[in-house]
């Protein structure tokens, strides 16, 4: 009874979900849709997600959507295994899940953009939009600075210890990383010493090795 | 008599979507809170006395106790957490009903309110708006809707039989859609969503909301 992972390895969101697997040590399957040929927008998938994206998972009778919900459904549900990525209080909780949040609401909104531009449309022969580009380095920017003066007193984002917080930024911080943008975060000492910290660890070198990064 | 410091603190504006999330969850609650009113007209949540409190200058905030916290999704599911016993139940009573509850949550985050949030900000608060983008935001509104209707189709609420931080959480952002946003035919042309907008509305948490907002 292995719960089935519906997506690509490669891709933000999967990575999201396998990376929470691999720190909590849970075992999974990888059942591949293929992007490039848009299988995900398929009848087939669309049963188990109906916006038409990965990933989706299957946990004998469960089912689930959302990178983020599944990450905190299996924290939760093994909190007393591999990782603690949820804290040890509901209110350090609570913080977790600011930071958490402040990655959808300030972060991915500009990476997200950012990483199709630089990546995924080179990639499928489309046209990057140069002036968004340069709009959305100078509003990261800003935010990063943010994340710098957070990282400047607590060595993970919701304080000692890595958690989810830390966790859902990883897939995308990844891909950021891989463009020639990535000075944004090397050139912020508190968020590149975070950054080489939370990319040492055995689980995120895992994930990349499945990803052939 | 309570002692007035162990009251939550919210830092915001009663007629704002963000905070609306967090007060609209403690109205549900029966949670005591004290609004602390952060005056968004005159941009007192960039000023660097609040940037202490949400480094981003946006609103809500909350202080409770020694508690501080932003992010009112966070805020709401720490209060729907902590008082699960107390007033509706928000999250649902397993670990699986609560996850599907995060999944809508989440699908509010990440493909609801990254439409209309941008839909709003045009047609309500800018005065010569890109009418292109505003149509194309439309264009993705409408397929998201269609999704919900579907959901809604063979579910009561969104994440199913109860009511939940789900439908909360989609509420400030829905009540725009149905007013200022002026887009009110985007739900009432749909059976479903029309009918799940018409219910939740009609909750008394959601009145006494409105009450307070005074629009």
């Amino acid at each position: 009874m292995v719960v089935k992972l519906y997506g690509q390895v490669t891709a933000a969101c999967p990575q999201r979900v396998l990376l929470c697997l691999l720190e909590k040590k849970i075992e999974f399957e990888i059942v591949h849709i293929d992007l490039d040929t848009l299988e995900q927008k398929r009848p087939e998938h669309l049963l188990r997600q109906p916006f038409g994206q990965v990933p989706a998972i299957e946990d004998g009778d469960f089912k689930l959507f959302e990178s983020r919900a599944i990450a905190r459904y299996y924290a939760t549900k093994y909190s007393d295994q591999g990782t603690n990525l949820l804290g040890k209080s509901l209110e350090h909780r609570a913080i977790v899940d600011q930071w958490a949040d402040v990655e959808v609401g300030y972060f991915n909104v500009l990476v997200h953009p950012l990483v199709m531009n630089l990546v995924i449309k080179p990639r499928l022969g489309e046209e990057c939009d140069a002036a968004l580009v340069e709009e959305l380095k100078v509003k990261l920017g800003v935010v990063l600075d943010i994340y710098d003066n957070q990282l400047a007193s607590n060595r993970f984002l919701a304080g000692d210890e890595f958690t989810m917080a830390d966790l859902t930024h990883m897939p995308a911080m990844g891909y950021l990383m891989r463009t020639d943008i990535n000075r944004i975060v090397k050139d912020r000492a508190n968020m590149n010493r975070w950054w080489e910290e939370v990319t040492a660890r055995p689980a995120w070198k895992k994930l990349m090795k499945m990803a052939g990064f | 008599m309570y002692n007035q410091n162990m009251v939550v603190k919210l830092f915001g504006q009663i007629r704002a979507g963000n905070p609306q999330r967090v007060l609209l969850c403690f109205l549900e609650k029966g949670i005591e809170f004290e609004v602390i009113h952060v005056d968004l007209n005159t941009f007192e949540q960039k000023k660097p006395e609040y940037l202490l409190r949400q480094p981003f200058g946006q609103v809500p905030a909350i202080e409770d106790g020694d508690l501080k916290l932003f992010e009112s999704r966070a805020i709401s599911r720490y209060y729907a957490t902590k008082y699960a016993d107390q007033g509706t139940d928000l999250l649902g009573k397993t670990l699986e009903q609560r996850a599907i509850v995060e999944q809508w949550m989440e699908v509010e985050a990440n493909y609801f309110n990254v439409v209309v949030l941008p839909l709003v900000i045009n047609i309500v608060f800018t005065p010569k708006f890109d009418i292109a983008l505003v149509e194309e935001l439309k264009v993705k509104l409408d397929k998201v809707l269609d999704v919900y209707e579907n959901q809604l189709a063979t579910n009561r609420y969104l994440a199913g039989a109860e009511f939940s931080l789900a439908d909360l959480t989609h509420m400030p952002g829905m009540r725009y859609i149905m007013n200022e946003a002026g887009l009110g035919s985007m739900v009432t042309s749909r059976e479903n969503v029309n009918r799940w907008w018409n219910e939740i509305s009609a909750r008394p948490a959601w009145k006494q909301l409105m009450e307070m907002a005074a629009y």
